[in-house]
């Protein structure tokens, strides 16, 4: 369903993507790791094209990102996105912020945007907090009326961009479990995260990046049993020292 | 130091009138002036962000055009010289039937002038937005109208309300360099008082009692309006 | 007829006269308004409440007045004061440096405010006193910081010397003004002013984009 062949990014002289190609399929649960200033950030971006690329290609559901004639913004709203600081629309209200572009892209009417909105939120359990603005609530609570802002569009495949990286530890759980419950019911998606409890239960492939590079792409399995290349296993003996 | 007071002469005629009139014409300039320079200056200070480069391009010279150009320079190319190498129907209608002339010609020299500070402050207030707002945006299928119409203006408009207002304030104080093309604002009216009556004094306390009353009220009633705008996290 | 061009080269040492005296009163002004204002921001943030108060006042009310009617005010002050008539040179230098000190107060004092306490608690800590953390510790750092902005406010002044117009004192604008109307030539001296001014003021504003960028490096 989305495939990435050789793809190149620079930002000015530095080469932040070399001749990345990864497949995920329908309803797979691709996991991203790998230092930080790595590409993993960069490489789910450009996958809706909120970053650009210079070289290679990438298919989501047939579409060329990125190409002459796509419409990206269509494109673009059939990929749900969460990303790592929530970006919720401060001025606006928890059910507003999912209504928005149920209404303007979708042209959904306000009475059904607002019923798929309150559905979401009580799947995230957030029923009762649909009036408040963001800045009322705690960090996961943002993060997961990010989550049921992204899922309203009825994507096809959801991208996340660390999700977890800025909560605080207690918060971390309640905005996992929505991801878990989310993959178990069969959601395509590309997590970039350094959660590797998350990885080992959901995930079914593990890509494991270095400077710009895919280094390891592997089952799940084999990525935390027998990784094949050096810098991953360093990092994963960094990573899970601790566990 | 001999100085003959007389503050009397304040309230006597014509002087009270010049002054009511002067303080008129400054509240008359600074107001229409003030309102070209929020709209052109919005419009402006947006494009000036937009991703298309030969708008932003084109923003960012009328900017830098305007606020590198003393205003009284500015004052007196639309007043002297833009009539004369405008095409000449335009120069000819200028010169015989615009009404008001120097009031007009004061309103759109220092409503251009104040555009380009305007569209700074714009700028300013949509480039403090996190960059991941437009794109969370532009993730979930908006255009880019979209996206500004529903996302980054609402918020921005919040940062920039308080810098307009200070741009009102110079834009007030700025309408007194209309005296140099002819308007009778304060300024002048108050130096036209010293000039025929000799009480320098009286006259400029009065001019200056006048701007920072003025001053204090708008700066109180904005403070008002601010604190009414809900706060944005 | 002469041309533009053969009537610019001619008057041009009287424009170049101008030109020094507007670069000069910017120069003067912004020396004596910097320290002015340095002294005015020390008070507004000494903590006791009737100097600072006092600092507060000065800055607001100079701040709500036109400078053309701060001009006029100095034009007929100074003289009266001193008992004696004074070029409008010196009364302009008056007027202009007591308006730009209370405009100039409120970036050093930003700047001051930019200095994180924990700098002035650090030097307090080592046992440095007030005025030697302000000296050594405090304002190295804000003026660092708020040089940008002092300088891009010179810019500004420098277009505002221009305003010495209303009283006739020969600047640049004056000088192209003089010469404009005695050869009839408003046109082309006012464009030839607006682009000089322009040259001088966007030269220099790129300058300060450039030190301000090498700045936060």
């Amino acid at each position: 369903m989305i495939s990435l062949r050789n793809v190149d990014k620079w930002y000015g002289q530095f080469h932040t993507l070399k001749k990345c190609s990864v497949d995920v399929s329908r309803g797979e649960v691709l996991v991203i790791c790998g230092p930080s200033g790595s590409g993993k950030s960069t490489l789910v971006k450009c996958v809706n094209g909120l970053e650009s690329f210079q070289a290679g290609e990438i298919i989501v559901d047939g579409v060329s990102v990125g190409a002459l004639g796509t419409d990206m913004p269509k494109l673009r709203a059939r990929i749900g996105m969460v990303f790592q600081s929530f970006e919720l629309y401060p001025h606006m209200s928890v059910l507003d912020n999912i209504c928005l572009a149920q209404e303007k892209v979708l042209n959904r009417s306000r009475g059904d945007a607002e019923e798929r909105a309150r559905g979401l939120l009580e799947r995230v359990g957030l029923a009762e907090h649909e009036k408040k603005l963001p800045s009322q609530l705690s960090g996961g609570q943002q993060q997961r009326v990010a989550i049921a802002r992204a899922l309203a569009m009825d994507p096809i495949a959801m991208l996340f961009d660390e999700p977890t990286s800025a909560l605080d530890p207690e918060m971390i759980n309640e905005v996992l479990e929505v991801m878990v419950q989310l993959a178990q019911d069969g959601m395509t998606m590309m997590v970039v995260t350094h959660e590797m409890g998350f990885a080992r239960k959901v995930a079914d492939r593990v890509i494991f990046m270095d400077q710009g590079e895919i280094v390891e792409d592997a089952d799940k399995d084999a990525f935390f049993t027998a990784p094949s290349s050096d810098r991953a296993k360093t990092f994963l003996s960094r990573i899970l020292a601790h566990i | 130091m001999e100085y003959n007071w007389d503050w009397s002469i304040l309230v006597q005629e014509p002087y009270l009138w010049w002054l009511i009139t002067g303080t008129g014409w400054t509240l008359a300039v600074s107001a229409a002036a003030w309102c070209i320079a929020v709209v052109l200056g919005t419009l402006i200070g947006i494009a000036r962000t937009l991703p298309n480069r030969f708008v932003a391009g084109i923003a960012t010279a009328y900017t830098e055009l305007f606020r590198n150009v003393p205003l009284l320079v500015q004052l007196f190319l639309w007043y002297f010289v833009a009539p004369e190498i405008l095409p000449a129907p335009m120069g000819h209608w200028i010169k015989r039937d615009l009404p008001l002339p120097e009031f007009a010609t004061a309103v759109v020299g220092l409503g251009l002038y104040t555009a380009a500070r305007v569209s700074i402050q714009v700028r300013a207030g949509i480039q403090s937005l996190r960059r991941g707002l437009a794109m969370a945006g532009y993730a979930q299928g908006m255009t880019v109208a979209q996206v500004y119409r529903h996302i980054l203006l609402p918020v921005a408009f919040r940062v920039v309300i308080p810098p307009f207002t200070t741009e009102f304030l110079t834009v007030f104080k700025n309408s007194s360099l209309a005296l140099t093309i002819g308007v009778l604002e304060l300024t002048a009216q108050s130096g036209q008082i010293s000039e025929y009556s000799f009480h320098s004094f009286e006259a400029f306390t009065a001019a200056t009692a006048i701007y920072i009353l003025i001053t204090m009220t708008v700066a109180a009633a904005m403070s008002l309006v601010e604190r009414r705008l809900p706060a944005v996290a | 007829m002469m041309s533009d061009l053969q009537l610019i080269l001619q008057s041009l040492p009287f424009l170049l006269e101008g030109l020094g005296l507007s670069l000069l009163l910017t120069l003067l002004v912004a020396v004596g308004g910097i320290l002015m204002a340095l002294v005015l921001a020390l008070l507004r943030l000494s903590g006791n409440r009737a100097l600072s108060t006092l600092a507060a006042t000065y800055v607001n009310f100079f701040r709500s007045m036109p400078l053309i009617l701060v001009i006029f005010w100095f034009f007929f002050l100074v003289p009266l004061v001193i008992g004696r008539p004074v070029g409008s040179f010196y009364s302009a230098l008056i007027a202009f440096t007591l308006f730009e000190a209370a405009h100039y107060t409120e970036i050093i004092r930003a700047g001051i405010l930019s200095v994180s306490r924990g700098q002035g608690w650090a030097a307090a800590a080592t046992g440095l006193t007030y005025g030697q953390s302000l000296r050594y510790v405090i304002l190295p750092q804000a003026f660092r910081n708020m040089t940008p902005l002092l300088l891009t406010q010179g810019i500004i002044l420098f277009q505002d010397t221009s305003l010495v117009f209303v009283v006739s004192l020969s600047d640049f604008l004056t000088s192209v003004t003089i010469v404009a109307r005695n050869e009839g030539r408003l046109v082309s001296m006012y464009i030839f002013a607006a682009v000089v001014y322009f040259a001088i003021c966007f030269v220099a504003s790129r300058f300060v984009h450039q030190f301000e960028k090498k700045a936060v490096r």
